[in-house]
């Protein structure tokens, strides 16, 4: 990858589904450029194409035209277990429900992405501590989500997404069942590891509020990019 | 990472308790049914062989009567003419290539001693008998010859007799009732425990064959002749002697079927210990029909298991599993779960086939082949019925998975 390439690029990616009359475009030639280290909010109504342009960039889906590189690999154009691979190695991912495994401790669930990696017993444990240690949930290692909060629910799920130390970051809503405070903490975590660890990160919200704490907005509509703009800086 | 899934495995087990012992059952039921039948069939065969042995292997008995022929036991027309002493002295006289010949009659009789009694069987023979049985005395001695011809009043009893009248006691000198005649006993035979039919081998009392036919029989009539090969003669060899002695004993014609029958003991063993293997595998099959059902049950629970965590696999496939990982999870679950069934299984059956075997005093026989199989084979079910939603678990969609509720 060149110097000062972009991380992620969208070249005029098309998502359709279905066939003939009945065929819908949740991405209609798409145009997008995301670089390393930026903090991006995706913004728009249902259907406009936002989450379906989120599970690619998280290399969940493929484009069905079009080309989506990330860290200058076709993604688009990856078979199922290549695309695992590349999510297991540079992709995080923070959901609206959390997604934890019940009954599994804070800290096995943090493991989980390093035993898909091969990661020893010990460097497991270890990393996994770390990591919670960053989003701020020492002392609850062994608590099972049932015993947590939706905070430290969410700060476990922001956890396993960052102890394989990601590249990106691929957040949706995942403010979207906490209530205010707790939602301003989870921004600020995100936005803390955005700036110390220099991880990109991409969030879908539709909370004007929670995109604030983005550097850059981008809206969607209709399967196309209805704006992209840099915020103010909100000191 | 195997460990990593297995230990995964047994925790999703625990998590249903109740679900996994259900599913377990089927297995447990089939894998305890086939160890209880093989081990249980693996004894009686022993049983048999070992009861036929003792019988004696190189044994021809004569009875008279044609030999049962497909149609069923002897015709209506056929008058059965008795054995009679003259058969015997022809035998002893001519036959060569035996060890030991003698007469025997029987008849279940009731013995009495003191005021307790018992049904017993009755034999009146000879000397020659328990060299031909391959029987042995504890203590005493055998009937003399001078007992034999005159039909003395003297008896050896089995262990059965010997428990019922006088417990540990010595039971040498005394005095019992055999029917309406009274004889002394002079000797004690060795223990010999049941048949495998059930029969009780030492509920038995010798006699002389005279004394037997006088006072208990009221004929002279002889129901069996015993024949033991020697060492150098097998039985097939000595049937035909037998046979031409004993028709020109009864001068029949060449042209008349013989009235009596010979029977080989070893093809008996042979028949016998084959019908029982053959009873054992059908048995056994019939058990690993239930097996193929415990089977079916542990796919089913496993595709609602599947079901059940589509959105754990949406998470696992999210953060980085690959199919394979999904695949071996649930493979190892299904092959963990009815490996626990079979090693349960396991240890029922044999602890059902050690009952058996001590009630019906066989012998336990457990063979580290048919247990070992039968790991393998649970295992193998786990897998085989485990693939199939274990691979539709592992080819969901992440984003589906995902937004699974």
């Amino acid at each position: 990858m060149a110097a000062g390439a972009p991380l992620i690029t969208f070249e005029k990616v098309w998502k359709s589904y279905g066939q003939g009359e009945a065929r819908v475009h949740a991405l209609a030639g798409v145009d997008l450029a995301i670089k390393r280290g930026e903090f991006v909010a995706i913004m728009g109504p249902s259907g406009s194409g936002k989450s379906t342009a989120m599970n690619i960039i998280g290399c969940l889906d493929t484009p069905t035209a079009g080309t989506y590189s990330f860290m200058g690999v076709d993604a688009g154009r990856l078979d199922r277990n290549r695309r695992a691979m590349l999510r297991n190695l540079y992709v995080g991912f923070v959901f609206q429900g959390y997604n934890l495994l019940a009954r599994t401790t804070a800290a096995e669930n943090v493991e989980l992405p390093l035993i898909y990696r091969g990661v020893a017993n010990r460097e497991r444990r270890d990393l996994a501590m770390q990591a919670l240690a960053q989003v701020g949930l020492v002392g609850r290692e062994h608590h099972t989500p049932a015993e947590l909060s939706g905070g430290q629910q969410q700060r476990v799920a922001i956890a396993r997404a960052i102890v394989t130390r990601p590249t990106l970051l691929v957040a949706d809503e995942p403010t979207g069942n906490l209530d205010t405070a707790r939602t301003h903490e989870i921004m600020e975590l995100l936005t803390k590891l955005n700036k110390e660890l220099g991880l990109t990160v991409t969030m879908v919200t539709h909370e004007a509020d929670v995109a604030e704490y983005a550097e850059r907005t981008i809206r969607f509509l209709d399967g196309h990019v209805a704006s992209d703009s840099m915020n103010m800086e909100t000191a | 990472m195997i460990w990593e899934t297995v230990r995964l495995s047994l925790r999703s087990i625990r998590r249903n308790v109740l679900r996994s012992f259900l599913t377990l059952l089927g297995i447990v039921i089939g894998v305890a049914a086939v160890i209880a039948m093989l081990t249980i069939g693996s004894g009686t065969t022993q049983k048999v062989k070992a009861d036929i042995s003792k019988l004696g292997s190189n044994l021809l008995v004569v009875r008279s009567g044609r030999p049962a022929s497909p149609g069923g036991p002897g015709g209506l027309d056929q008058v059965v003419r008795p054995l009679a002493e003259k058969d015997l002295a022809a035998l002893v006289a001519h036959l060569t290539g035996a060890r030991a010949i003698s007469p025997a009659s029987q008849k279940q009789v009731r013995v009495i001693f003191g005021t307790e009694s018992l049904t017993s069987g009755v034999t009146g023979t000879d000397s020659a008998y328990l060299d031909a049985r391959d029987w042995k005395l504890v203590s005493g001695r055998p009937f003399s010859d001078s007992e034999t011809r005159s039909g003395t009043g003297v008896c050896l009893i089995g262990e059965t007799v010997h428990q019922q009248f006088f417990g540990a006691g010595d039971p040498e000198g005394e005095i019992i009732r055999v029917n309406r005649t009274s004889c002394k006993i002079i000797g004690l035979l060795e223990p010999k425990g049941y048949t495998g039919f059930g029969q009780d081998q030492d509920n038995v009392v010798l006699m002389p064959l005279h004394a037997y036919q006088r006072r208990i029989a009221g004929n002279r009539d002889i129901d069996n002749i015993y024949i033991a090969a020697d060492d150098s003669t097998p039985t097939s060899e000595l049937q035909p002697r037998v046979e031409d002695i004993l028709r020109d004993a009864r001068r029949m014609t060449p042209d008349r079927e013989s009235d009596f029958a010979i029977r080989d003991m070893t093809q008996i063993a042979d028949a016998m210990a084959s019908a029982t293997t053959t009873m054992t595998g059908m048995l056994g099959a019939v058990a690993g029909v239930s097996l193929l059902v415990g089977g079916i049950g542990i796919m089913n629970i496993m595709l609602v298991s599947v079901t059940e965590r589509t959105r754990e696999i949406g998470i696992r496939l999210a953060i980085g599993a690959h199919e394979k990982h999904i695949l071996i999870q649930f493979l190892v679950e299904a092959t963990v779960l009815s490996l626990l069934g079979g090693i349960i299984g396991i240890l029922i059956g044999l602890g059902l086939a050690g009952l058996a075997a001590a009630t019906l005093t066989i012998p336990f026989a457990p063979s580290p082949a048919v247990i070992l199989l039968a790991v393998g084979f649970s295992a193998l079910i786990g897998m085989v019925f485990g693939f199939f939603p274990a691979l539709r678990g592992a080819r969901l969609d992440p984003i589906d998975a995902l937004r699974h509720e």
